[in-house]
């Protein structure tokens, strides 16, 4: 396959709750190397646009494609297997596991047979490493023990992160990342997003300004579920129609502060 | 679920207790009289349903209300595979009967498993009542009365052994022993399940299906793989169940059998092996207590179960537990304080 | 079959299934705006159908036990919602289960206690206990179809207040958004307590009517809860046309899964399997819509 392809390409993807169109239109790419930024204020549908990537709710109407194959309507775990990691805004752990156990299952689910009855999981060595490998990418090697509900709200947001890392996934569909950490751990996450980058796809929600600027390659603007504008950083900073829409209301500063 | 320390410590204390329940279990026959020895088996077989629902509720988050059905089904399957006044082979029948309640459990499972939780209790319900009608209105097994089963499993080998009988169930106390190796097996493999790939699966899918999902995995098969074992033991329970009984009858799938399992459940503890067996012990021991009391002894059943649902969700063994990590963790500080 | 007996079957199948639409919308309701799974709701049948039998006997006429009958088991629903059923709005289904299985236990024993374990029958007031002639020698009796016309006028009393009314728009609203009902200063748990009354209600009148032509009996209650179950599954929770339609396909399937005869190879399906038949029709819709006729997608 084609380095240069696009691992992610939708076309007229839009997504009808009753009347209410969350999502409208939308096209967009994805591919290794590149991570794409898609931002807007609240309610301009950017969480229902990646439930529709990773299946976690049917399109209305559009085609979503991954790595070449149209995945459009298929289930959320095929989807996740065509190696899409997809981390949640609200924080979307296995509280009563650890840190340890909640990569390890996400690792499992790729290094692993799972419909075996006797051998112990936790005797396979591989789903061990990756699991471990996962959490210090994040930031939570000295966490791995603890169960995930006693870890503060800043390491849940990492350990939302290192679950999907360790599905060692291709394409990273991240909602809003950074929301509710600190300035060092968000540093240290955005530091994480640049090494990512050399072999991901990365497709970023984000509400950090100064950090969606530091990182993308390619920036898209999503107002009323549809796309307003798509480009390089500079170029979207210079739109006039975005800084009307979004960056010029002043959201910016009240969100990234 | 709880720290490090205390918990290492709880697990040995929990193994103290597991292996002086065994022994408790095993010399009981030498010193009490046959009426409770066939109490305490009866009372075995019941854990040994209890647990199989256990798996269900407890460590893969299906409230299954139609769990009975396996349970009867398998036992009706004894029942067939006799001939009339003569026992059947225990080693083709109890085979036979954990093959039908697997299959049954497996057609049912996927039916019942496209929906989830309140449709899933109402469904899984509905189906058990489906089967109580089969055998209640058809003259397949004696319609509302049921049939009897005149003679018990026999185990004698083929001849290949020479006919050797290994043990003799007609015996209460060979019974006895066998219910126990059963609770014990049953025990052992739910336990390696669980600490299986697929029981750490199952324990994510009980936690945050959607996630599991998310994470790569088909859940559905997973669901469906845990309603199969689970309906096999609960069959194997009830064979056992009418083995001793000595007859079968409708009420064995009945619902009430099916509620009362999952007062078992949650009486003990549920989302502990143990606490599924000690669910089913009390519930059987509050039975005879209530019935030795008054002839309306379902009305103290009944306000024992609002009971349990209203003040003990965590069931003996998690209060139990839960006040056991309180001092536990409380004795860490005062010692990391002085 | 002739057509006055299919005619006769079709009268039967519809009452059949008005009769269990007012037990099951109290269900649906309790469900879909509750969220509590009720599995006593068998329990309020049964408790109308032996009010219907001691009031009638103590005041001479079913004519007076009904408003009687109706107005205490809405004080026994308002009392049970009071005692027990409100502290379980915050719990899991699975304690709902229990709980309300619990519930059976005691109000099964305490019917053993108070009336007794006989079958009893209720007299048919003597302005409805005629029958009409459809031929010679087929009648059908006006009382069931005096029972199918005030289930019929509940049931539209019924959309009428979900419809029209202030505390049917409340009810719709409840049933999908609680925070926003709430936010419009709405005292939800009074919204409730109205409900699962009037769900006692429904589900005990439906016994209270019933008791003439079915008998009053030990265990009726559960008899009629899983097939109200089932009526909710078929329907889609929470959705009162669903249970209407439900109910009336089961009457169907019920009704004349008992009088038809069907062999398959020398092997009698029908009767003899007719108490399957609802539960098949229930697998098929699973199959075919898992949510229900008229439950919500997502």
């Amino acid at each position: 396959m084609d380095e240069r392809a696009p691992i992610l390409r939708t076309e007229g993807l839009s997504k009808h709750f009753g009347g209410l169109a969350a999502v409208r239109e939308v096209a967009l790419t994805c591919r290794v190397g590149e991570l794409h930024a898609v931002i807007g204020p609240n309610g301009a549908g950017k969480t229902t646009l990646i439930n529709l990537l990773s299946g976690d709710l049917p399109p209305t109407s559009g085609r979503i494609a991954v790595a070449g194959n149209d995945v459009t309507g298929l289930p959320a775990h095929r989807i996740s297997r065509l190696g899409v990691g997809r981390s949640y805004q609200k924080t979307n752990i296995f509280l009563p596991f650890t840190g340890f156990e909640n990569c390890r299952l996400a690792a499992q689910s790729r290094l692993q047979p799972s419909m075996r009855f006797f051998a112990p999981a936790h005797a396979h060595a591989p789903t061990r490493a990756a699991a471990e490998r996962a959490l210090a990418m994040a930031g939570l090697e000295g966490r791995a023990d603890v169960v995930a509900a006693s870890l503060s709200h800043g390491e849940q947001r990492q350990l939302e992160i290192a679950m999907t890392l360790a599905t060692a996934p291709r394409l990273l569909l991240l909602d809003e990342p950074l929301a509710g950490m600190g300035a060092e751990e968000s540093a240290q996450i955005v530091a994480l997003l640049k090494r990512l980058r050399a072999d991901h796809a990365i497709l970023l929600v984000e509400h950090d300004m100064d950090a969606v600027f530091a990182v993308a390659d390619t920036l898209t603007v999503m107002v009323d579920g549809a796309v307003l504008a798509t480009g390089a950083p500079d170029a979207i900073r210079a739109n006039r129609a975005v800084q009307e829409a979004y960056l010029g209301s002043g959201e910016a500063e009240n969100v990234s502060s | 679920m709880s720290a490090a320390s205390p918990g290492r410590r709880a697990s040995v204390a929990g193994a103290a207790v597991l292996l002086a329940c065994l022994a408790a279990l095993l010399l009981m026959p030498l010193g009490v009289d046959k009426f409770y020895v066939q109490l305490v088996t009866k009372m075995m077989i019941m854990a040994v349903f209890a647990m199989s629902l256990d798996l269900l509720i407890g460590f893969t988050g299906l409230v299954s209300f139609g769990h009975a059905a396996y349970f009867g089904v398998a036992g009706y399957v004894l029942a067939y595979a006799a001939p009339q006044y003569q026992a059947a082979s225990l080693w083709v029948s109890l085979p036979l009967a954990m093959a039908v309640s697997a299959f049954l459990a497996l057609v049912i499972g996927l039916f019942v498993l496209r929906t989830s939780g309140v449709y899933f209790i109402m469904v899984t319900l509905a189906f058990a009542q489906m089967l109580y009608f089969v055998f209640h209105d058809t003259k397949l097994a004696g319609g509302t009365d049921g049939v009897y089963i005149y003679a018990r499993p026999d185990a004698a080998l083929g001849e290949w052994a020479g006919g050797w009988k290994p043990f003799d169930l007609e015996n209460f106390v060979h019974l006895y022993y066998v219910v126990l190796a059963l609770l014990v097996l049953t025990w052992i493999v739910l336990r390696r399940v669980l600490d299986s790939p697929f029981g750490r699966v199952i324990a994510g899918i009980k936690v945050n299906e959607p996630r599991m999902r998310s994470l790569g995995y088909a859940t559905f098969r997973y669901k469906l793989a845990s309603f199969v074992i689970a309906g096999t033991l609960a069959g194997t329970a009830g064979y056992f169940a009418a083995a001793q009984f000595g007859y079968v009858n409708p009420d064995l799938l009945g619902w009430h059998l099916s509620g009362s399992a999952i007062m078992m459940v949650i009486l003990g503890g549920m989302g502990t092996l143990g606490g599924a067996a000690l669910g089913a012990f009390m519930m059987m021991l509050l039975e005879l207590l209530f019935q030795g009391l008054t002839k309306h002894w379902q009305l103290l059943m009944g306000c024992s179960i609002v009971g349990v649902a209203l003040l003990l969700p965590h069931g003996l063994l998690g209060t139990v537990a839960a006040w056991w990590g309180r001092r536990a963790t409380t004795g860490d500080t005062e010692r990391t304080d002085g | 079959m002739d057509f006055p007996t299919s005619l006769i079957q079709l009268l039967n199948a519809v009452q059949y299934g008005l009769l269990l639409f007012l037990i099951a919308s109290g269900l649906t309701l309790i469900f879909g705006i509750m969220g509590i799974i009720n599995l006593a709701h068998g329990s309020f049948y049964m408790l109308g159908a032996y009010l219907a039998f001691s009031l009638t006997e103590g005041l001479g006429s079913l004519w007076l036990a009904l408003p009687v009958g109706v107005v205490l088991s809405v004080l026994f629903g308002l009392a049970l919602e009071w005692l027990v059923i409100k502290r379980l709005y915050a719990r899991d289904h699975l304690y709902q289960v229990l709980l309300t299985y619990g519930l059976i236990l005691v109000f099964e024993e305490l019917r053993s206690i108070l009336w007794g374990d006989e079958v009893h029958g209720v007299k048919v007031p003597e302005v409805l206990a005629a029958s009409i002639s459809l031929t010679e020698n087929l009648n059908y009796p006006v009382y069931r179809l005096a029972m199918s016309a005030v289930c019929l006028v509940l049931a539209l009393g019924l959309w009428w207040v979900i419809r029209r009314t202030r505390l049917g728009m409340i009810i719709r609203a409840g049933s999908v958004n609680r925070d926003m009902v709430q936010s419009l200063g709405i005292d939800i748990t009074l919204v409730y307590r109205i409900v699962f009354a009037a769900g006692v209600a429904l589900a005990a009148f439906a016994g209270m009517l019933a008791a003439p032509t079915s008998s009053v009996f030990p265990g009726m209650g559960n008899q009629v809860l899983i097939i109200c179950f089932v009526v909710v599954v078929i329907g889609g929770i929470g959705s009162v046309q669903g249970a209407l339609v439900g109910a009336i396909l089961i009457g169907l399937v019920d009704t004349f899964g008992k009088v038809l005869t069907l062999e398959v190879a020398g092997f009698q399906l029908l009767p003899q399997l007719s108490g399957v038949t609802v539960y098949l029709l229930m697998a098929v819709i699973l199959l075919w819509r898992p949510e229900g006729l008229f439950g919500s997608h997502d």
